[in-house]
């Protein structure tokens, strides 16, 4: 029989998926700024290279990061990627031992058993080890299917979509080792070279040919060409970008503002594998295209509309879920500054006023001017404790710009912090007091402030307590915490909040802390939302924090505070106005 | 078992317990307060006659007391629950239930709670009250005219559409009678302090009821309060306890600010608390607004889906004195024609 029409199609189909790779990534990396470029070259000869390949085993072959949200999911990734991996190298182990020499053409491994019938020393070892993995494989491509037909069973409530390119990769994936396992069967039958699975157990009562034999095996290189070429089309490209996107990622590498290169690099990472879809509150409002991995797959379809571009929260849940740590907020925001048409921003009636000195600025911000009574409070504990500070925004001031950075207009933003940035410089100040969220992450990320320590008050007033600047009575009440999503995830402000509060009172734990809290649905992030839909997520919310039902709702954001008031009967307070409450005067 | 049983001691529910008497059924009212009256008991003078509230309340307890109506004072209906045979059994806060052929709900509303628009600083600033809190100093009749802090004021300022009319408060409609309020209430501190400015903040001013817009022209042209359209975004205190208004004026749409010495919230009308309570108990259909929901709104506006449970007054949407007392009579009726059917 012609042995070309084996090697030829999965020769001619690794040869195109690695020339298209290739060139891929080659465009994408010289896209890269040029400092990005010489992070790389920097990078490439040091331990981060290491880490990085300790990071591709433990998370592009094991899947821990899957493992942790769902280890039934994370078997089914870790037996498509471990097993066949293993399999190769295997396979290559056994061709070279078959051969005693390293010098095989490279399709031998590939289809050793229709090629090698003979015996050689430590034959029935490796059939049996190449039986095993197979096996392992095996058992995961059932579990695919198990989860296309009922997605439940993973403990996941939804899954993706596919387009019909996706769905041809698929098939030609799912029956790449099913095929394998025929063709290497057939073999064994005519011909008694297999192991423990593939000797016998299919073609035991069925008659074999040689035809039968050939026509399996050119099957089998067919399915393997067709998930290689496809997969650079399809939702596969990302196993081989998530390994060079790790790569980058340790370099040092870090998503701009502006849609870049890399921006597509992380898009090309997402393995679609859905754990976003369950971590998004959306689905109490009923909305349920807005998630991140659609708005990935919209980025490369390159049809993602304003709708959903703008319906989301940014609450930044999806993005601690996801097992390929893609910057989903960010990379979204980037989207709304590429969509995003510059409205006429100008903001000359802004006056610079001549700045006081002062050790410390403090910046409420509109969401605290807007909240008279944390301002009250804030204003009240630096008074008691004798901090010698300025009041930058007390009767005018301009917006911090996080708002506006949010909804993707950028060049409006970078007016208000140029403003803004000025005038906290000016003041000569060590520290920079804010007492909102939102304003706080723009001021760490987007501000540039040099030596100027920013706080936020949850910080500073434990400091303040610390340093016996103000003493605070403890109310015996019991209090729940809601971390807000700009301050918890966004500015990884866990425990201080928390410290605080236990010298007030008692602190109750919830189901949803820290870094998995939920949104409390005000967010500014998305403006498209109506009051009905914020309300649905926030009673989902409330129902979890009021779960042990504290005599207090704390939070350190005036937007949260601003939203819960309006749901519940128990008392709503900022921590600054349980500490102002309970300041002791020295 | 009685013919009809009141929920509420308010206006509404005395006119419908005096009608009812005088179509000879018996009758029996149930409030939750010491006395009689509801919301009137608290305000000073009524719009559009500036006739004091005392003097109708005064009316009525001389209807009741001539018609012998039964009132339990100090007695909260608790829930309503519909028998077999029709009537009705009513719970009550005080461990005794009632039996009744028919229930009328005139059980009225409540007042929009000020602080939870944090950003007007009620509760947190001094001189920032209520409309509700206005009247009362309007009915302690003092010889001038004060803040909270007891300044005679150079300026005053009124908020209108204070939780009504607002997506962010959850409430959508309009109250109604918040705009006359207001008319009514700038006069009469312009009456008291002729030297005080007074502004007042709208979105769109809705005098419809006879004698209202009256009211509007004689404050504008004889006691020149000023009327201007504008949204209020923020306030903050000065040293001196004075308020700094920060608004739009979405006329000119430029934004301004303003310097007043006391604000007044217009606050809206907010379904009871008990209404709540009636519907988890007997099922009454209540609106989106969580007033309510009449049968039929113009056919039939006393009946509820539920049969023999009826409503009269504020428990179905915001009214003025005028319009509560034409539905209650008409509730009146209503219950008649249902009870000698
Ligand atoms: C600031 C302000 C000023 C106003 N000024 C005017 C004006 O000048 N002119 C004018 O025409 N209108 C005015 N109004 C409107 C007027 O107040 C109402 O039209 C009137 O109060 C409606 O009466 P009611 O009986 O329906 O309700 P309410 O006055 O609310 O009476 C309801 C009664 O039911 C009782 N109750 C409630 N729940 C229960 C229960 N579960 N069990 C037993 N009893 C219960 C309450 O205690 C109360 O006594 C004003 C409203 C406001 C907010
Ligand atoms: S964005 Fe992350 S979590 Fe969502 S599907 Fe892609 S890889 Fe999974
Ligand atoms: S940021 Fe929040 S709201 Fe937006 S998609 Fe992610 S989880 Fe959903
Ligand atoms: S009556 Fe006037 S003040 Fe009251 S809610 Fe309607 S428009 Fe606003």
């Amino acid at each position: 029989m012609n042995d070309l029409f084996i090697i030829a199609p999965f020769t001619i189909g690794l040869i195109i998926l690695l020339g298209i790779l290739i060139g891929k990534y080659v465009v994408w990396t010289i896209q890269l700024s040029q400092i990005d470029k010489l992070r790389i070259l920097h990078g490439f000869f040091t331990v981060r290279t290491l880490r990085a390949i300790r990071e591709i085993f433990w998370e592009s072959l094991l899947h821990r990061n899957i493992w942790k949200t769902n280890p039934l999911l994370g078997y089914m990734h870790m037996s498509f990627a471990l097993g066949w991996l293993l399999l190769i190298i295997v396979g290559h182990i056994e061709a070279y031992m078959q051969a005693s020499s390293l010098s095989v053409s490279p399709w031998i491994p590939i289809f050793f058993r229709y090629f090698e019938h003979e015996h050689f020393y430590g034959a029935r070892f490796f059939a049996h080890t190449m039986d095993v993995l197979l096996l392992y494989v095996l058992s995961g491509v059932v579990l695919a299917y198990g989860k296309r037909i009922n997605s439940k069973l993973f403990g996941i409530k939804r899954t993706t979509k596919l387009k019909p390119k996706d769905r041809i990769s698929l098939i030609a994936l799912w029956s790449i080792f099913p095929l394998r396992l025929f063709a290497e069967s057939a073999t064994a039958a005519l011909h008694g070279n297999g192991g423990f699975l593939t000797s016998g157990i299919v073609f035991r009562y069925l008659q074999v040919t040689p035809n039968i034999e050939y026509t399996l095996w050119v099957l089998y290189s067919c399915s393997l060409a067709i998930f290689f070429i496809t997969l650079p089309f399809t939702r596969y490209m990302h196993i081989p970008t998530e390994v060079y996107y790790i790569f980058l990622k340790e370099y040092g590498i870090k998503l701009k503002k502006q849609f870049n290169s890399y921006s597509k690099i992380q898009v090309y990472s997402c393995s679609r594998c859905g754990i976003c879809i369950d971590a998004c509150q959306m689905h109490h409002a009923q909305i349920s295209n807005n998630q991140s991995v659609y708005i990935l797959k919209n980025i490369r379809d390159e049809n993602l509309t304003d709708r959903k571009l703008y319906n989301c929260l940014l609450c930044g849940r999806c993005e601690d879920a996801c097992p390929v740590n893609i910057n989903l907020n960010d990379l979204r925001i980037s989207q709304r500054i590429k969509s995003s048409k510059e409205y006429n921003s100008s903001y000359d009636f802004l006056e610079y006023s001549i700045t006081e000195k002062a050790d410390v600025v403090y910046f409420a911000g509109c969401m605290t001017h807007l909240t008279p009574g944390i301002k009250k409070s804030i204003l009240t504990v630096l008074d008691t404790a004798g901090v010698n500070y300025l009041f930058l925004d007390k009767d005018k001031g301009a917006c911090c710009g996080r708002p506006l950075m949010q909804a993707g207009q950028i060049e409006a933003a970078k007016k208000l912090i140029a403003y803004n940035r000025q005038q906290i410089l000016e003041s000569g100040a060590h520290t920079l007091l804010v007492s909102c969220p939102i304003c706080y992450k723009v001021f760490r990320d987007d501000y540039e402030l040099g030596q100027i320590d920013i706080r936020h008050h949850s910080e500073y007033f434990l400091e303040l307590l610390h340093n016996q600047k103000i003493t605070i009575r403890n109310t015996q009440k019991s209090i729940v915490y809601h971390d807000p999503c700009e301050l918890g995830r966004g500015c990884k402000v866990y425990e201080q909040p928390r410290e605080l509060l236990q010298s007030i009172g008692t602190l109750k734990k919830v189901k949803h802390e820290k870094v998995e809290s939920l949104c409390c649905s005000g967010s500014l992030g998305d403006l498209s939302l109506s009051m009905v839909e914020r309300n649905k997520i926030k009673e989902q919310t409330l129902e979890v924090l009021l779960k042990p039902n504290p005599d207090i709702l704390a939070t350190s954001c005036p937007l949260c505070k601003k939203t819960f008031v309006k749901g519940v009967d128990i008392q709503v307070k900022d921590i600054a106005e349980l500490v102002a409450e309970n300041i002791q005067s020295n | 078992m009685i013919d009809v049983l009141i929920i509420g001691g308010g206006i509404a529910g005395i006119e419908t317990a005096c009608s009812l008497q005088e179509l000879g059924l018996e009758t029996l009212i149930i409030e939750k307060e010491k006395q009689i009256g509801g919301h009137l008991n608290n305000w000073d003078t009524l719009f559009p006659t500036k006739r004091s509230a005392s003097e109708i309340l005064e009316y009525y307890t001389e209807q009741i007391r001539k018609k012998s109506i039964t009132i339990y004072l100090n007695t909260t209906v608790t829930s309503i629950r519909k028998q077999d045979d029709g009537s009705f059994e009513v719970y009550t806060s005080r461990e005794v239930s009632f039996k009744s052929k028919t229930v009328v709900m005139a059980h009225g509303f409540s007042l929009f709670n000020a602080q939870r628009k944090e950003e007007y600083g009620y509760k947190i600033y001094e001189n920032v009250i209520t409309s509700a809190d206005l009247e009362q100093t309007f009915k302690q009749n003092n010889d001038v005219f004060v803040n909270p802090m007891g300044k005679i004021p150079e300026r005053v300022a009124f908020i209108h559409c204070v939780g009504s009319r607002d997506e962010k408060s959850g409430n959508h409609y309009c109250s109604k009678v918040c705009c006359i309020t207001a008319v009514k209430q700038a006069i009469k501190v312009k009456q008291l302090s002729p030297q005080t400015q007074v502004f007042c903040f709208y979105m769109d001013l809705r005098l419809y009821g006879r004698g209202f817009e009256e009211m509007y022209r004689e404050a504008q042209e004889k006691w020149g309060v000023q009327f201007i359209r504008g949204r209020l975004s923020e306030v903050a205190e000065n040293i001196d306890g004075s308020l700094q208004l920060k608004a739009e004026d979405t006329l000119a749409a430029r934004p301004f600010k303003m310097s007043v010495d006391m604000l007044v919230l217009m606050v809206g009308f907010e379904a009871n608390k008990s209404t709540a309570l009636f519907h988890n108990s007997c099922g009454v259909a209540c609106t989106e607004s969580r007033f309510i929901q009449p049968r039929h709104h113009h056919l039939s506006a006393n009946a509820t889906n539920i049969d023999g449970l009826f409503t009269a007054g504020t428990s179905i949407a915001p009214l003025s004195v005028f319009d509560t007392l034409n539905h209650a009579k008409a509730a009146a009726f209503a219950i008649h024609s249902y009870i000698t059917k």
